[in-house]
């Protein structure tokens, strides 16, 4: 188990190093030249030198590479070519609390929605009540989260004025005022990834219920909860774990989105932002970190199913 | 009072608008403590039968005529939570699938405690007593280990032993086993089912045997019910039915599987042709197109059970009683 951990981990760095390497050259082969751009209107030839070499920027592009390398092991990310050159580090450490606050809470919204209507919706197969949770689930899917995000605010902020439309406060700050400022962006993404969880749980419970070992449980005469939560959930949730890390990956680019419209500088909008300025290092740190999360989120989903399908032995 | 009484029971299965009887006219009894087997070819709906005595028949499948009382009462048409008062504490089952019958995520301790938890009121560690008490009846070594152990880390015949401590865990009065036909050789096939008669009888328990092999039931059963393309076509005690056996379907059955007192070189005959779709309708006795004594009646009317030589049987030309076994071997 350790071992297979370490080999995991190992491999996990390898693939955040293969990212980084990637987007490193991607960025720099497309066209257009952001000290030009930013020295446009203030400064000739001979400045835009000038700002390049203070930046590196004039060295050849291996010599970059190797350089923002050996920084990056050493635990610096450089800095943003901009304005007062805030270090990329402090950038992303003050984004990665706002986008996992945002993604964890939409995955417990999402999990939290998705699993009764699930669980309702397999165990009373094409009654009304089915037919109503895969309509809405249906809805929820279809309806692109910024515009959720934006009816959202109009509904609860602009009109009922129940909860804040814009910004976020840090979870040191207290509980609630951190709840109420995440709240609405957490529903406009975790609606749709709700919607995907639960048709996924329906049709792996409804493999589940007809299974042979089901109906060796029922012949025990044990009661409607036992059957649900002793036998069948724990099986059914085998495949949707995988979904669920897949998931994860779809809610972190739903964040990217979902940020700018309820203005939270968390990673997404840095990365929106980067892109927009070709502000390399910055780019360069926040796919680092989203890169990061992907890989782990995927190394923490395959431990879970160790944990819970005896029959898989992690080696 | 008998402990278990299927009168005429009927399963039908519904294909789109329509609906097909699968089982008909069946009709059995067991009374407490008594062993009764149901034999039959694959198909022939033993299964279907011990599953509607559950109130455990699929979706789609149903019983469309007759009655299931046990102790008396009328079953048949108990709702859920009327038939959960009866399953696992009064009637059991043992399921035909060893390999996939048991839920794979969970212990083996704790598929056997649940139900006797729930069932007799016992807190962990009674239940715990209890389930190494009954893995060691089952004939399973080290049941202490084995009861933190899954599935898949037991063979098929041991998972068949754990059905059974799962059967008897919440005391039952009557147990349906049905036996497994596939992942699992025939000896060991052998040794459950000899293994089940005799945990049956030492507990006073009840017990439908459903089998393939008409030949090494005789040892245990006090009745046997002979099962062809759905319908019951001789049953009786097995001392009537094994000193007279007048079904063409019977006989046959008998001289497919090897016995004691068949002479040791006479070759097995398997019965010639197989088993009827159930899908399909076949107009009077359902064997008649495997039967060598088929008369015109057999293809037109179905035969209905009838009293011969000390018990029922339904058969236009039932074999003459005095005809033996041997005889028509030889
Ligand atoms: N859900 C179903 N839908 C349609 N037909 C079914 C269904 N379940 C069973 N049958 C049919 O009913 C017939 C009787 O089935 P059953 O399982 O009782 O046979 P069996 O006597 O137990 O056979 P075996 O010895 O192979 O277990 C079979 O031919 C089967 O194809
Ligand atoms: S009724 Fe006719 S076909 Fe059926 S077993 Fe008897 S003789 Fe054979
Ligand atoms: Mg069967």
């Amino acid at each position: 188990m350790a071992a297979y951990v370490l080999r995991r981990l190992i491999g996990s760095v390898l693939v955040m190093w293969a990212v980084a390497t990637l987007v490193f050259f991607m960025l720099r082969l497309v066209p257009g030249d952001p000290i030009a751009a930013m020295l446009a209107d203030v400064g000739g030839p001979e400045e835009i030198a000038a700002m390049k070499a203070k930046l590196g920027l004039d060295r050849s592009l291996l010599v970059q590479y190797g350089l923002w390398f050996s920084n990056a092991l050493q635990g610096d990310l450089g800095a943003s070519i901009y304005g007062s050159r805030v270090p990329v580090t402090q950038i992303i450490a003050e984004a990665i609390p706002r986008t996992l606050s945002l993604s964890l809470l939409s995955f417990v919204i999402a999990i939290v929605i998705a699993l009764p209507a699930g669980i309702i919706s397999a165990t009373r197969r094409n009654t009304l009540t089915d037919n109503a949770v895969s309509f809405l689930a249906f809805l929820g899917l279809s309806m692109p989260d910024f515009w959720l995000a934006i009816l959202l605010i109009i509904i609860f902020a602009a009109n009922l004025q129940w909860l804040p439309a814009v910004g976020y406060i840090p979870l040191a700050e207290g509980f609630w005022p951190w709840l109420r400022h995440l709240i609405l962006p957490a529903i406009a993404i975790g609606t749709a990834f709700s919607a995907i969880i639960a048709r996924m749980i329906r049709s792996s419970l409804l493999e589940v219920l007809s299974s042979d070992y089901m109906r060796t449980a029922r012949s025990k005469g044990l009661t409607p909860r036992m059957l649900m939560f002793g036998h069948a959930l724990p099986n059914a949730m085998i495949p949707v774990i995988t979904v669920m890390g897949i998931a994860f990956a779809l809610l972190i680019s739903g964040a990217v989105v979902v940020e700018n419209v309820f203005a939270i500088k968390g990673l997404g909008r840095v990365l929106i932002e980067g892109i927009l300025n070709r502000d390399y290092p910055v780019v360069q740190g926040a796919i680092l970190v989203v890169s990061a999360i992907f890989v782990f989120s995927n190394l923490i989903v395959d431990l879970l199913y160790g944990v819970i399908d005896p029959r898989i032995r992690l080696h | 009072m008998s402990l278990l009484a299927v009168e005429n029971l009927a399963i039908d299965v519904a294909v789109g608008e329509a609906c097909h009887r699968l089982v008909h006219d069946a009709s059995f009894s067991v009374e407490p403590g008594e062993t009764l087997a149901i034999v039959g070819e694959s198909g022939s709906g033993k299964s279907l039968s011990a599953l509607a005595v559950m109130g455990l028949l699929s979706e789609g499948l149903s019983v469309g005529a007759g009655t299931i009382r046990y102790k008396g009462q009328d079953i048949t048409h108990f709702d859920e939570r009327a038939r959960n008062q009866l399953r696992g504490s009064e009637i059991a089952m043992v399921f035909q699938e060893p390999m996939t019958s048991l839920n794979p995520v969970r212990t083996i301790g704790h598929q056997i405690t649940e139900g006797m938890r729930l069932k007799l009121g016992l807190n962990r560690k009674q239940a715990t007593a209890r389930a190494i008490e009954l893995l060691e009846e089952v004939g399973i070594s080290d049941p202490a280990q084995r009861l933190r152990q899954y599935p898949h880390q037991l063979s098929g015949g041991m998972r068949q032993r754990v059905m059974i401590a799962i059967a008897l865990s919440s005391k039952p009065s009557l147990i349906l086993a049905d036996e497994p036909t596939t992942a699992l050789d025939v000896t060991i096939q052998a040794q459950i089912l000899s293994l089940t008669a005799r945990i049956c009888r030492d507990h006073g328990v009840g017990l439908v045997l459903i089998t393939h092999n008409l030949g090494i039931v005789a040892r245990y059963a006090q009745k046997v019910a002979v099962m062809y393309g759905g319908r019951i076509v001789e049953a009786g005690t097995a001392a009537a039915l094994y000193a007279a056996p007048m079904h063409h379907y019977t006989r046959g059955l008998l001289s497919s599987v090897p016995r004691l007192d068949t002479p040791r070189d006479l070759p097995l005959r398997p019965i010639a042709g197989a088993p009827p779709d159930p899908m399909q309708h076949v107009p009077g006795c359902r064997f008649h197109p495997r039967c060598a004594a088929a008369t015109a009646a057999c293809a037109q009317e179905v035969p209905k059970m009838e009293q011969r030589a000390g018990h029922e049987v339904a058969c236009w030309n039932p074999v003459p009683a005095d005809q033996t076994i041997s005889e028509e071997l030889a």
